[in-house]
């Protein structure tokens, strides 16, 4: 991937932040974007979390990819989250190659990419990053924070480690801790791209490759995860790809192998590679209830923050069961909670698509939200 | 608001913490939140009456009673209510057990198999009962432990569990049940109210 990111909006957070892993960074770019206006009582502030492969430009067209946002179903003008009303941040993760601090920024001592001396991140390195721009907006407290899959997860890191800085909160789709299966289906995605030899240890900028096959791959990998077996087996089953019968060849003979490389493929020109394995190492080592004594319960006491969690019946990457498990947590420390399970075929992604009954169960929790918390 | 939920509305004390196991729509909890300032949670199977209820700002969680009423912490509500469903459960005992376990009392009301019309359809039409309370076909009725206001307060009284107040629904008129009049009660009210503790 090769964008200029020098024209996007960018704030660069200047105190210093201690990462988990020990080391420090300061004075580094925060890459975001905004919709719609911060009204004059700064009451309306929303801040969403994208998922691993999401960037800043949740709503209309990305102005790099020339794509549509990934959540232009649900933000903009009229929408579930809507920018008439409402002024919705995004930021792109730490460890993200849309602008913010990743491995692909570079390192001024050695004018080259940092490559695989970045620090490694963590979810909560992300989310202590984001909460720069609270203060750079000067927004005390947030009407809602939302996010998806790993945007969940950040959420739920934020609402632990911010408890006073959002109205209300919308895990959909995540979990408090990676299971050994998201583990393995990580490591599945990085052993793909490090097995690539352009990736060349990292440092495939200097030789001027970069590893696109692996890349691919593993993004193949995790597209299956966000899809459920009814909902691929409905979109494709056995058809074949423009063709009458087999060729008895490796070509995609298969509409869903077609299908698969095209995701893979397209998705190589606006990601960096590195950058997918320091965010899904983050994610792998995200578990909430090692950072307290007495687990995610502990995690939520004293929140006042008011929370929807939302799973979807055929999400198997995070499954109904680890959304329960939070509302549960949630329940035992006296929060204010309230749980949704969407059913859909649509897997994973449905929060991205356009899924009607879940798009309108987060405009109702955002508008009665605000209808609480406007001043 | 059906008269039911009025009473039990007038039952509860201002700005205390409730738990509405079955809370359909969200109309008796979202009054309390509204009229008492009553702290509001419910627990509702129904996807669609989830939906309704967070978009009414209510904090509903979607789920079975059945299964999931352990996560609900010991005493972490001043009062439970589970409103005409304990005759739905596989295991209305285990049911009632949580409910008391989780709040410091709770209330319970149930559609009286014991009223006149009840009793009549069966004794004079040979028929399984049909009334406002009891709507449904036999065959799918969601109904599973029928039960008289006289089989509770037994139930109650073998598992010594406390009866603070017995409320009769008869045409939206509303009397106060005891020991003595029971038997008359247990004829004359569609709808039985608990308060137990």
């Amino acid at each position: 991937m090769n964008y200029k990111t020098e024209n996007i909006k960018k704030l660069i957070v200047k105190k210093p932040l201690k990462l988990e892993c020990g080391k420090t960074i300061s004075d580094f770019p925060l890459a975001y974007e905004t919709y719609g206006k911060l009204n004059e009582k700064r009451d309306n502030a929303i801040l969403v979390f994208h998922a691993l492969t999401g960037d800043q430009f949740a709503s209309g067209i990305n102005p790099l990819t020339k794509r549509e946002g990934w959540w232009d179903n649900a933000v903009g003008k009229n929408k579930a989250i809507d920018t008439n009303k409402y002024f919705v941040i995004c930021a792109n993760v730490l460890g993200g190659c849309m602008g913010t601090f990743g491995p692909k920024e570079i390192n001024e001592n050695t004018n080259e990419p940092y490559g695989l001396k970045f620090p490694v991140i963590t979810i909560k390195d992300m989310v202590k990053a984001q909460e720069s721009l609270l203060d750079y907006f000067k927004i005390g407290k947030l009407l809602c924070a939302l996010g998806g899959s790993m945007g969940g997860m950040q959420l739920l890191q934020f609402c632990a480690s911010f408890p006073d800085r959002t109205f209300s909160a919308v895990p959909i789709a995540c979990s408090s801790s990676h299971s050994a299966q998201n583990i393995a289906l990580n490591e599945l995605a990085r052993q793909a791209i490090m097995a690539d030899p352009d990736w060349s240890k990292g440092n495939y900028v200097k030789t001027k490759n970069s590893p696109k096959n692996g890349l691919a791959v593993a993004r193949m990998a995790g597209h299956i995860s966000y899809l459920s077996e009814s909902g691929l087996q409905e979109k494709f089953g056995r058809k074949l790809q423009e063709k009458a019968d087999y060729e008895f060849s490796f070509d995609a003979d298969f509409q869903v192998e077609s299908y698969l490389r095209h995701q893979g493929y397209s998705f190589v020109d606006r990601f960096d590679a590195n950058s997918y394995l320091y965010i899904t190492r983050a994610m792998d080592y995200f578990d909430l209830s090692k950072q307290y004594n007495n687990g995610i319960t502990e995690a939520f006491k004293n929140q006042k923050t008011k929370f929807l969690v939302i799973s979807f019946s055929s999400d198997w990457l995070y499954p109904t069961k680890h959304s329960k498990d939070i509302v549960i947590a949630l329940n035992a420390s006296g929060a204010n909670v309230a749980f949704a399970e969407i059913k859909t075929d649509k897997g994973h992604d449905s929060f991205l698509v356009n899924e009607p009954k879940f798009l309108k169960t987060i405009k109702g929790f955002i508008d009665s939200s605000y209808e609480v918390f406007k001043k | 608001m059906k008269r039911e939920f009025e009473i039990i509305a007038e039952l509860l004390p201002e700005n205390s913490r409730v738990l509405d196991v079955g809370c359909g729509d969200g109309t008796l909890i979202k009054y309390l939140s509204k009229e008492k300032n009553i702290d509001v949670r419910g627990l509702e199977l129904n996807e669609e009456n989830v939906e309704i209820c967070i978009s009414k700002g209510l904090s509903v969680i979607e789920g079975n009673a059945e299964t999931e009423l352990g996560q609900f912490p010991d005493k972490s509500f001043d009062f439970v209510i589970l409103s005409q469903t304990l005759q739905a459960f596989y295991s209305p005992v285990t049911v009632l057990e949580h409910l008391l376990r989780i709040g410091k009392a709770s209330i319970v009301s149930i559609p009286n198999f014991g009223y006149w019309k009840v009793r009549a359809s069966l004794l004079f039409f040979g028929r399984m009962p049909e009334t406002k309370s009891l709507p449904y076909k036999w065959f799918d009725t969601p109904n599973l432990h029928m039960c008289t206001i006289k089989d509770f307060y037994e139930l109650c009284e073998n598992r010594r569990i406390k009866m603070e107040k017995i409320i009769g629904i008869n045409n939206n008129k509303t009397s106060l049940i005891n020991n003595n009049n029971i038997k008359l009660k247990n004829l004359f009210s569609e709808v039985g109210i608990f308060l137990i503790s």
